[in-house]
């Protein structure tokens, strides 16, 4: 198996690439559905030692929301859509049509909604991957959890603690023109799919 | 005030009164205490994976229950915590997300629970008290002073074990 430190510049900057296009798709799903401009910022590809990725949302007790979808295929790997309680709140009034504000608890509906968007964001996303990879992926049903973030990485981190100490992090960063809405996508491919990843963008 | 010693994931910290030893956001994770409530001698090691044989070659023991405990209970006995009179408490060990065909790595929790539990076992090291399982993360900390282990979560309030 390839070692996740082999990488060459190019390489990272192929991931990256990959990283924009699936980002970009999804932001621009997310903005029809809830009608209003998304921005990204370019997506961060990244090593990060696992004991340092709940860093990347402020934290290992910040409580956030999280919608977690595994990714089957050629592929394999997990996704996971991270929001701050305030964002996700923002978006359930959002879409519910509701004042902004409304929300302060995730009922049965509101759960339910949120997960359709992070269904929407990853089939996006794994679209935008097929057309540069030619991998075909699919989504498994979405899982919701609100909660502390380092408590919810977990689900991601400890497969990958099982093959070594880093995580390759393709991670994207959401922010609505009115800054109600800042949230995170990470996909992070199963340590032996990197291969598979590389391969098929043929970059050496 | 004080001090408050922070423990990441996949490591391991000891001290002494009257410091408290800290971990934030476990899910599936362990928080393994030891504690020597004569010298009020202490640590507390946040684990990952229940077993290291299973995984690939590491870097880093504390990830795993079955050699970072180990590491712990050297470094506490090195401050001079006497061995017979130590005690474990843990907490951690969730399944954050409900999922109807789980598989084994989203099992991860329990078997964590598990091999902490055999392992304190294995060391001879009397467990006396647990708050394991769940669906929701908690925060850990162990007080060096009284040897009080509180375990903090979101929508369940804060328990003391």
């Amino acid at each position: 198996m390839k070692d996740e430190f082999d990488l060459s510049p190019a390489q990272m900057d192929a991931l990256k690439e990959i990283g924009n296009i699936g980002a970009g798709n999804s932001a621009t799903a997310l903005s029809q559905v809830i009608n209003r401009r998304i921005d990204m910022n370019v997506p961060d590809v990244a090593m990060v030692p696992l004991e340092a990725v709940p860093d990347l949302v402020g934290g290992p007790d910040t409580i956030v929301v999280g919608v977690f979808l595994r990714v089957y295929g050629k592929a394999p790997g997990n996704i996971l859509f991270l929001l701050p309680q305030r964002s996700a709140f923002y978006l359930v009034d959002t879409l519910m049509g509701r004042p902004v504000g409304t929300t302060t608890k995730l009922d049965f509906m509101d759960e339910s909604a949120l997960m359709e968007i992070g269904n929407i964001l990853a089939g996006a996303y794994l679209n935008a991957f097929f057309t540069f990879t030619q991998l075909a992926m699919l989504p498994s049903i979405p899982a919701l959890a609100m909660d502390m973030a380092g408590a919810i990485l977990n689900i991601v981190l400890v497969q990958l603690g099982q093959m070594g100490d880093q995580a390759l992090v393709i991670e994207t960063e959401f922010l609505s023109e009115d800054d109600g809405i800042n949230g995170h996508f990470f996909l992070v491919p199963d340590p032996g799919s990197l291969e598979t990843i590389i391969s098929a963008v043929g970059v050496e | 005030m004080p001090e408050l010693i922070r423990v990441g994931m996949a490591d391991y910290k000891v001290g002494k009164a009257p410091a408290t030893v800290i971990s934030y956001g476990l899910g599936s994770c362990i928080g393994i205490s030891l504690y020597d409530p004569q010298t009020k001698i202490g640590g507390l090691l946040h684990i990952m994976l229940p077993d290291s044989t299973q995984a690939r070659a590491s870097d880093n023991p504390a990830k795993f229950a079955d050699t970072g405990l180990p590491l712990m209970l050297n470094d506490v006995l090195a401050l001079g915590a006497s061995r017979a009179r130590l005690v474990a408490k843990i907490a951690g060990g969730a399944q954050m997300f409900a999922f109807a065909n789980a598989t084994d790595i989203m099992r991860v929790g329990a078997r964590n629970a598990e091999a902490a539990k055999k392992m304190l076992k294995d060391l001879g090291i009397k467990l006396v008290a647990e708050d394991t399982g769940g669906t929701y993360g908690r925060t850990v900390s162990i007080n060096l002073e009284d040897g009080v282990y509180t375990v903090k979560t979101i929508n369940k309030g804060e328990k003391l074990i």
